[in-house]
């Protein structure tokens, strides 16, 4: 069973559903809440760091070149990113099924 | 053992409590309660108790607080009755989730309105499902003798214990007790020791959101240390009757051996009950009497074995449960014989609601409408009993 989507058995788990790993929840995949995943255009974007302050999910990280990137295995993509971007550089776009 | 000596119920009870070592009490006073949390707060003031007491500003802080503390893996005790439980309400099931060992005592009181003082089970009976371990005492050396075993199982089954003791006929009458030695106790209700607590050295998360892949199975889990709580309940008084000589069972027999017919009932009223019984057996009645001890877990294998081969069963109880089948006790009794080979017949009485007398005469009146329902389908399926036409 995929531990990552919570999927255990009643058995496996702590008294009290106790999480007894700190931290643990780096594992836990939220991406796949998403309909609209954002999508940078580097020719506009001006790596002012909005995205990556105001994403409530902490799903960027920067890249070596300085871009700000969202991490798909999180971003359950609420758009507030795409919503506050000064430039328009993110845009939602529905994810294929 | 212990010498017998004259004391309040509720008094005792806050010494038994003391004898237990408790580290934390957070409660909000409330009658019939006052005298238990009114002493113990005494006994920490005078330096004979070492225990943080918390004057809370109201039950459902009360109960926060025992979590909080049971939490950080400290033993915790706090008492209310009626609407005070009732305030408490939201936090009772998270208590029992996290299972954590909190014991409380009820003194059962009638839930307003209109508002009453006085006793029946309608506070309790609405914290039937809350997951909680529920017992019933009968009498003071009962309730006393309960608290121990609460702490008993508490901590060893990790969930809350509710000791239910009747507001005023037990919580403030006076009666001879016999407590155990402290030695006794100590060796009874070993240190707590929790092998998960909120540990700053050791962090660990409580009360994480169950999303629906996963609260399915916290709840089977709960459920199932629910159900095999039941046998470290019936071990614990094993183990106290070998200490004390003093015997518990989940479900308490009278004159049951032979009975054609039974009554059940829950709590103090049980004596009086039994007072009816030995009136009735004199005059050659096969009459006997069941009482559930313990509530929660339901004991079911206890009790199909006590009601023997009786032909009817008189279930009385100390609540409405409003627009339902019957009483709390009555619907339980119904449904627990529905896949039982045993089928007596129930007839369900509603009595003793906030406080009012019910007399050995009332109980022989309980007595023969059990005997008429051998022959005869009652004409309701619950009777709200005494109600003045």
């Amino acid at each position: 069973m995929p531990k990552d989507q919570g999927l255990v058995s009643w058995k496996e788990l702590a008294p009290g559903m106790f999480i007894l790993e700190p931290g643990n929840s780096v594992k836990f995949k939220t991406g796949d809440w998403r309909a609209y995943k954002p999508v940078l255009d580097k020719e506009k974007c001006i790596k002012c760091g909005i995205c990556y302050t105001l994403c409530p999910d902490l799903c960027y990280k920067k890249d070596k070149d300085g871009y700000f990137i969202p991490d798909l295995y999180y971003c359950k993509g609420c758009g507030v990113c795409a919503k506050h971007c000064p430039k328009g550089a993110i845009t939602m776009v529905l994810e294929e099924a | 053992m212990g010498k017998k000596v004259a004391k309040e119920v509720s008094i005792a009870i806050a010494d038994a409590v003391a004898q237990c070592k408790v580290d934390v009490i957070s409660a909000y006073p409330i009658t019939p309660q006052t005298h238990i949390v009114e002493h113990l707060a005494e006994l920490v003031n005078n330096g004979e108790l070492d225990a943080e007491y918390m004057p809370v500003e109201s039950e459902h802080a009360a109960m926060s607080a025992c979590i909080g503390a049971a939490a950080t893996g400290a033993r915790t005790f706090t008492s209310t009755a009626a609407q005070g439980l009732l305030l408490m309400y939201e936090n009772l099931f998270i208590a029992s989730a996290f299972r954590l060992p909190i014991v409380m005592v009820i003194a059962n009181r009638s839930i307003s309105a209109p508002i009453s003082i006085w006793n029946d089970h309608s506070d309790v009976m609405t914290m039937r499902d809350s997951g909680w371990i529920q017992t019933f005492a009968e009498n003071g050396q009962e309730a006393v003798d309960l608290i121990y075993h609460a702490y008993k199982v508490a901590e060893k089954a990790l969930l809350p214990v509710a000791v239910n003791i009747d507001g005023f006929t037990l919580s403030h009458v006076i009666e001879p007790i016999e407590f155990l030695d402290q030695k006794l106790v100590d060796k009874y209700v070993p240190p707590l020791r929790m092998k998960y607590k909120l540990d700053p050295k050791k962090p660990i998360t409580m009360g994480a959101i169950g999303i629906p892949e996963i609260y399915t199975e916290a709840k089977k889990a709960q459920d199932e240390a629910l159900k095999a709580s039941y046998r470290i309940i019936v071990n614990a008084w094993k183990e106290f009757e070998k200490l004390t000589g003093r015997k518990y069972q989940p479900v308490e027999t009278y004159k049951m051996e032979d009975a054609e017919i039974a009554l059940i009932i829950m709590g103090s009223l049980a004596e009086t009950a039994m007072n009816a019984v030995d009136l009735l057996r004199k005059k050659r009645k096969k009459v006997g009497l069941l009482r559930f001890r313990l509530w929660r877990p339901f004991p079911m294998k206890d009790f199909i074995r006590a009601i023997g081969k009786v032909k009817a069963i008189g279930v009385i109880d100390r609540a409405v449960s409003h627009g339902s089948t019957g009483g709390p006790v009555g619907i339980e009794v119904r449904s627990a014989l529905y896949q039982s080979n045993k089928r007596p017949k129930i007839i369900n009485f509603i009595a003793g609601l906030s406080g009012r007398d019910v007399t050995v005469e009332d109980f022989i009146e309980f007595f023969e409408k059990t005997y008429e329902a051998i022959s005869k389908k009652p004409k309701f399926s619950y009777e709200i009993y005494g109600a003045k036409e």
